[in-house]
């Protein structure tokens, strides 16, 4: 009896010492603080747990993520950086070329990611080959989101071309209601120019316009007439837009207020979380002219450089973000879809079911581009100098063709 | 008073020695600030010259391009928007902010009742920060929701307080919150001042016949002159300084409207990997204020030290 209480005390000592000199600590820096987002984190911590690491979360509030890359910043240059960081597009690709980011290549082959993952999103979560960072998730910007209500009772249907969208938005606007809800902040305006040109000109221009910064197709009049839509729209506007943020539009809409939001699939978590089911109180259908294309953007964690005692850890990480369990998870609560294409569809609402299909469609004709206004077309600096130039344009006005000599003003310069 | 034979030449030593201590104590006192001040205010502005004139993008990179970095931070159409809102708002920012100051305390100086009272409601809005000062008046501008809504309940239904979300106005909303927050600032200082002001000088020129007014234009005002000093230093360097508050108050306006040098640095520097423009734009910032204010510091100080008092 003694031997075998001996025996088993032994056994529990052994045990929870080698689980805690292997309990190692990944640090991961992220700004998913609300509380759907967080909560479906949690998921992805307890499969740390799992695996035998802990999790030391590092959130920085702040949605679009500058307050976290401020941080992250600091830190790099402190030569502190976290094992793992919540980035985007370019910012990845920075991060590789200044040799700041790990390799995950081991678990990439291993698992297979190269299969799964749509090509387009490996080009920033690879860099020269490596594999640099885990994407969680795919989200795609030229949604329109609309309140079912007033388009039954107003007897509307989804458009289907730029004119229809704005006869719809006439009879919104006669009916005493907004026709679009919007916040005037620089990423929504550009976020609906990402919409205005695909729409004008269709994938093709979009890439060589906004990824490869043709200065033909960037001061071309196809560009113009994107800019034409961008002026149009901003008609339908109610006159407190400026500064207002992206989810009291989404309430607008919400609410009975608003008729239509352009807006990228994280509107649909706020039509969610007020207990709104698609199809039922809202509508969600692509942008005019922007059917079959698919403008992307990929929230992924890039793993940074460390002692080779933390590589494990990392390695575990990437893992548990690549699981399909948690990918289905966690994109259920987001609105956006997995970044795995292997995840059955069966779960999703009808909106995530309409991007999942949209996905093999787009990748099929070659129609699925990174997203200009999140990111994913070309780096920050450039970014943001054009940006300037559609806001400007968006809340000041002027001619279509002077805001286009100033686009391709602005790439030069900030070239 | 005693002098022991044993102790003379001990006695002899302590005063030198703590003569000398009260010589270079101050000094010892003061060192490590003006250490702190030199590297991390004069050393880094230095450094953030240098990093001006090279080619730094996401981290710095020490190679030289010349003045590249200004032309291409002058090639930005945002940057002429920011010099211009910045020249505005500096300038409406502290003449209201000094003629508001002064009046109140004037007034407040008249020996009136519950003058306490009065002087802490006035002083509060300096104890808030600018992020909340911007939130608050951004919901007050706000015409659907703010001012204009309301008076146009009250009756007035042609009302119209738009400035906020007007192109051209929004730059008056970011002077309205920021006087609103620093006048009582200036008004507690110009009263310390007033104050300090010797009474027989103003009875004697109340003898002589002069009124009121004259006596406050012709003798106590001029009198201030080292409040007016400290209060443009303080308000220019709040003006310059302003980035809370207009990112609070308009996120940078409707487009970039309301954008200051300070917005753009930040922007550049931390935002979009161009370290050398942000650099670039914060020596020109540096240069603009210094412009400013070195002539009229040299200029008061050399009235001081000349006539002054």
């Amino acid at each position: 009896m003694r031997a075998k209480v001996l025996a088993v005390w032994a056994a529990g000592c052994l045990g929870a010492g080698s689980a805690m000199a292997a309990e190692q600590v990944v640090e991961v820096v992220h700004w998913w603080t609300s509380g759907g987002e967080a909560a479906a984190l949690n998921v992805l911590k307890q499969d740390m747990q799992k695996r035998g690491y802990g999790w030391k979360d590092s959130p920085v509030a702040g949605g679009g993520g500058d307050q976290a890359r401020t941080v992250l910043r600091a830190r790099v240059a402190a030569g502190n950086p976290p094992e793992a960081m919540q980035m985007l597009g370019y910012i990845i690709t920075d991060y590789a070329e200044e040799g700041l980011l790990g390799d995950l290549t081991p678990v990439a082959v291993k698992e297979g990611w190269a299969l799964v993952v749509p090509a387009p999103l490996q080009k920033f979560d690879q860099y020269k080959g490596h594999w640099v960072a885990a994407p969680v998730n795919i989200h795609r910007t030229n949604w329109i989101w609309a309140n079912k209500k007033i388009f039954d009772q107003l007897k509307i249907a989804p458009p289907k071309t730029f004119d229809e969208l704005l006869a719809a938005a006439d009879k919104i606007k006669k009916a005493g209601y907004i026709p679009l809800a919007h916040g005037g902040q620089p990423w929504q305006d550009a976020t609906i120019f990402d919409s205005a040109v695909m729409s004008a000109g269709g994938p093709e221009f979009y890439r060589k316009a906004l990824i490869e910064l043709d200065p033909n197709a960037l001061g071309s009049k196809t560009m113009e007439k994107a800019f034409e839509q961008m002026q149009k729209l901003h008609g339908l506007l109610d006159p407190n837009y400026p500064n207002r943020d992206w989810n009291l539009a989404t309430a607008m809409v919400i609410n009975g207020k608003a008729g239509m939001q352009i807006m990228g699939d994280w509107a649909k978590g706020e039509f969610l979380k007020a207990g709104k089911k698609p199809g039922v109180d809202f509508l969600c259908f692509q942008y005019p002219g922007t059917e079959g294309t698919f403008s992307f953007n990929s929230d992924a964690f890039a793993m940074f450089k460390v002692a080779k005692s933390q590589e494990a850890g990392q390695l575990a990480l990437a893992s548990a973000i690549m699981d399909k369990g948690f990918q289905e998870q966690f994109n259920l609560v987001k609105g956006s879809i997995p970044a795995r294409m292997d995840v059955s569809d069966a779960k999703f609402d009808a909106c995530g079911k309409k991007s999942m299909a949209d996905l093999r469609i787009a990748l099929k004709n070659n129609a699925m581009v990174g997203s200009f206004a999140h990111g994913h077309a070309v780096p920050e600096s450039l970014k943001g100098a054009m940006i300037d130039v559609v806001t400007n344009f968006f809340n000041k006005g002027g001619s279509p063709a002077e805001a286009t000599k100033q686009l391709v003003a602005a790439v030069q310069n900030a070239k | 008073m005693e002098t022991t034979d044993s102790g003379a030449s001990a006695t002899q030593e302590a005063p030198r020695f703590s003569r000398r201590l009260q010589q270079w104590l101050p000094k010892l006192v003061l060192s490590p600030t003006l250490l702190i001040t030199l590297v991390f205010v004069y050393g880094f502005i230095l450094w953030t010259s240098y990093l001006s004139f090279t080619k730094s993008r996401g981290y710095p990179v020490h190679e030289l391009v010349g003045f590249l970095q200004y032309a291409r931070v002058w090639a930005q159409p945002r940057w002429s928007v920011a010099i211009h809102n910045l020249a505005i708002f500096g300038v409406l920012y502290v003449a209201i902010c000094l003629f508001l100051g002064l009046l109140l305390a004037i007034l407040l100086d008249q020996r009136i009742r519950q003058e306490g009272t009065l002087r802490a409601i006035f002083l509060y809005p300096m104890a808030l920060s600018f992020i909340v000062t911007g939130t608050a008046w951004k919901w007050m501008l706000n015409p659907g929701l703010g001012i204009e809504k309301l008076v146009r309940e009250w009756g007035w239904t042609g009302f119209k307080f738009d400035w906020i979300v007007n192109e051209d106005m929004a730059i008056y909303t970011v002077v309205i919150a920021a006087v609103w927050q620093a006048s009582g600032f200036v008004m507690a200082m110009f009263l310390a001042g007033l104050r300090g002001i010797d009474q027989d000088i103003i009875k004697a020129a109340s003898i002589d016949g002069a009124t009121l007014p004259r006596i406050y234009w012709r003798i106590i005002i001029p009198q201030l002159r080292p409040v007016f000093l400290s209060s443009v230093v303080i308000l220019a360097h709040l003006a310059i300084k302003s980035y809370d508050l207009v990112v609070a108050l308009t996120g940078g306006g409707p487009g970039y409207a309301t954008d200051l040098p300070s917005l753009f640095m930040y922007a550049h520097t931390f935002t979009r990997n161009q370290l050398g423009m942000g650099a670039a734009s914060a020596v020109m910032m540096l240069l603009t204020v210094a412009a400013i204010m070195v002539p009229y510091l040299y200029s008061e100080v050399r009235h001081a030290r000349a006539g002054g008092h």
